[in-house]
């Protein structure tokens, strides 16, 4: 190797200007922004709609929530390993037949679990 | 195109089978958890463990003569250390197993919270109480455990070594917070373990992103030749080696990152803490050793000192801080540092002496350790675990039986002679001695002094102090006697005839690459 290697310069590059644009942004926005109190901006942000109501002290939240993205995420992973084999399954053969085959099963037996103990009713 | 370049990786299914054998009996118990009615889920899951188990170790035992491979893609390496410690882990989890199944007339383990989602104290855990809800979703959480701790050593890709470490550390940190009594402390050592083990994990996959930056592959063997021809980037390795051994050195409790252990060890199910003392490190040693003789093995005479120095300093602080316990569960704890410092003495010795020596102080710690904490499980005070040393008083006078063994195994972990311990402790240190450093050496035999001092003392509280009010033994069922008699008994054996096991340690020493 001569010299020093220059090739991943431009990302260094790339992430100064994104710090400096960032510090920027926050500096111009604090002196050039009119400053008007709205009572919205006072609010939890939740993507533009009404925030949901919390309990005082850090109250519960259902763990039905949880429950039901959890599930979403275990089928979520099963589309990710089943598209690519989707894809090529004919280079693969039989092998990767098999193997999907057990990997859905595994998925079904966590979900079998699940709905067995009631993770699926709401109530 | 790049797709018809895609080659289909061979498997030897032999080699595997006792893994796969442990998953799928992993699996079973789930759908075990979701199909069986609840009075009778206990009576299922107890055999069906112990038989995956024991199924698994029997096809190991077969496969073990000349089946010596690397396969699934140069992923999972099957050779003769990789089997001695999957046997070890193995074994080691099959007594554990029946310790922490102990259902003390109830149809459900009694180390156990029936309720383990449920806050502490509230009407939902009553609840759940009432209507009988059990606990045996333990028994899959341990084989799920139990197949990661068995994958974790005979792994030979990073990547793998990863994700056997996330295998066997998500059941561990679920194990921990469903302890039945003082649930609060349970559930806090849950937390402490998992929040410090994600850590640990992210400090190994930032290491391993290291090392791949350097040698354009995740395979040990791969590493170890770049090692040799990769000169001038130890900008990369060398940050790699230390936050790799980080993330290895967290499970294994060693200094200074062993601050989870005490806190841990006193908050779990108390069989709990004796599995993990046991085959967590079983495990996590195995898993160092082969990362460290076969991926890092140009870099020995590099890592080498500062593996004496966590070495060392993991005696000392276990030890020292040892003295000032009070908590049963904690000294237990504390010992286990210690104990792993004493390990890593041998693991750094790069002979095939350390190398068995490390094999055969796993086993032997192991067995004692978990009969260790299945006596502790059984001291009973108001209603939960008299874990306090003063409610250890006059033990002696009260229960004979139980104090005796005890004293035993703690003389055991003395290494007092005729106990595995002493027969472990020699290995070690004469193969620390046989490589030069016997600096080491010394310094294990004074902490091994100071641990003795801790040890006789409870032993001297046991037998010369007047029983402590309240303290009742509860009578264990067939379970937990044959998890310490096991335990105890191979203790013995092992201080008397230590050649069987030290003749198969000294034959899987040799690691495939």
């Amino acid at each position: 190797m001569n010299g020093p290697d220059y090739s991943y310069a431009p990302l260094l590059f790339f992430a100064g200007i994104g710090a400096a644009f960032a510090v920027f942004s926050v500096f111009a926005a604090s002196i050039a922004g009119p400053k008007r109190y709205n009572r919205a901006k006072a609010d939890a942000y939740e993507c533009g709609i009404q925030p949901s109501p919390h309990a005082e002290g850090g109250g519960r939240v259902p763990i039905k929530y949880y429950l039901t993205a959890m599930l979403f995420i275990v089928f979520d992973i099963e589309s990710v390993f089943l598209y690519p084999f989707a894809v090529s399954f004919d280079r693969m053969g039989l092998f990767a037949l098999v193997e999907m085959v057990l990997f859905v099963v595994t998925v079904f037996i966590a979900y079998a679990y699940v709905w067995r103990r009631g993770g699926l009713e709401w109530d | 195109m790049a797709a018809d370049s895609f080659v289909q990786a061979h498997i030897d299914y032999g080699a595997v089978a006792p893994m796969l054998i442990v998953f799928g009996t992993a699996m079973v118990g789930i759908l075990v958890e979701a199909f069986v009615p609840r009075a009778s889920r206990f009576w299922v899951q107890l055999p069906l463990a112990i038989a995956g188990m024991v199924v698994s170790l029997v096809v190991l035992v077969t496969i073990s003569r000349g089946h010596e491979v690397i396969t699934a893609g140069g992923a999972v390496v099957i050779d003769a250390p990789a089997l001695m410690l999957q046997g070890t882990v193995l074994v080691l989890s099959i007594i554990a197993l029946l310790a922490m199944a102990e259902p003390l007339g109830t149809r459900s383990p009694d180390a156990f919270t029936q309720s383990g989602a449920s806050v502490p104290g509230s009407p939902a855990e009553a609840n759940a109480v009432r209507l009988g809800a059990t606990s045996t979703e333990i028994f899959p959480l341990t084989m799920f455990a139990v197949g990661g701790m068995m994958l974790f050593p005979s792994a030979s890709n990073l990547l793998v070594v990863f994700i056997a470490l996330e295998v066997l550390s998500l059941p561990l940190y679920i194990l921990t917070g469903l302890a039945r009594r003082r649930r609060l402390l349970s559930q806090e050592a849950s937390m402490k373990y998992f929040l410090l083990g994600a850590f640990s994990s992210a400090f190994f996959i930032f290491g391993a992103a290291l090392i791949y930056g350097f040698a354009g592959s995740l395979d040990f063997d791969a590493i170890n030749k770049a090692i040799g021809t990769n000169g001038g980037m130890d900008g990369l390795l060398a940050p790699g080696v230390l936050l790799v051994a980080v993330g290895l050195l967290f499970k294994a409790g060693a200094v200074p990152f062993h601050s989870w252990t005490p806190d841990v060890y006193q908050g779990a199910p108390t069989p709990v803490s004796g599995f993990m003392a046991a085959c967590t490190k079983v495990a996590a040693f195995g898993a160092l050793l082969r990362i460290f003789y076969v991926a890092f093995e140009s870099l020995r005479w590099t890592w080498q000192p500062v593996l004496a120095i966590v070495a060392l300093l993991t005696m000392v602080i276990g030890a020292v801080l040892s003295v000032v316990q009070t908590d049963i569960k904690r000294l237990l704890a504390y010992s286990s540092i210690t104990h792993a410092g004493f390990v890593l003495v041998g693991l750094i010795a790069l002979n095939t002496v350390g190398i068995s020596g490390t094999l055969f102080y796993l086993a032997a710690y192991g067995f004692s350790i978990i009969a260790a904490f299945a006596l502790v499980a059984l001291v009973r005070s108001g209603g939960t675990e008299a874990t306090h040393l003063s409610q250890w008083a006059g033990l002696g006078k009260t229960n004979p039986l139980l104090a005796g063994t005890f004293s035993f195994l703690l003389l055991a972990f003395a290494g007092i002679p005729l106990t595995s311990g002493f027969v472990a402790k020699f290995a070690i240190f004469s193969a620390a001695v046989g490589h030069g450093a016997t600096w080491l050496a010394v310094v294990g035999m004074a902490m091994s002094a100071v641990t003795a001092f801790v040890y006789v003392k409870v032993i001297v509280l046991m037998y010369f102090s007047e029983p402590a009010e309240g303290t009742a033994v509860v009578t264990p069922s067939a379970l937990t006697g044959i998890s310490v008699a096991v335990g105890t008994v191979l203790t013995l054996l092992l201080g008397i005839i230590p050649a069987p096991l030290f003749e198969m340690t000294q034959h899987s020493t040799l690691f495939l690459r």
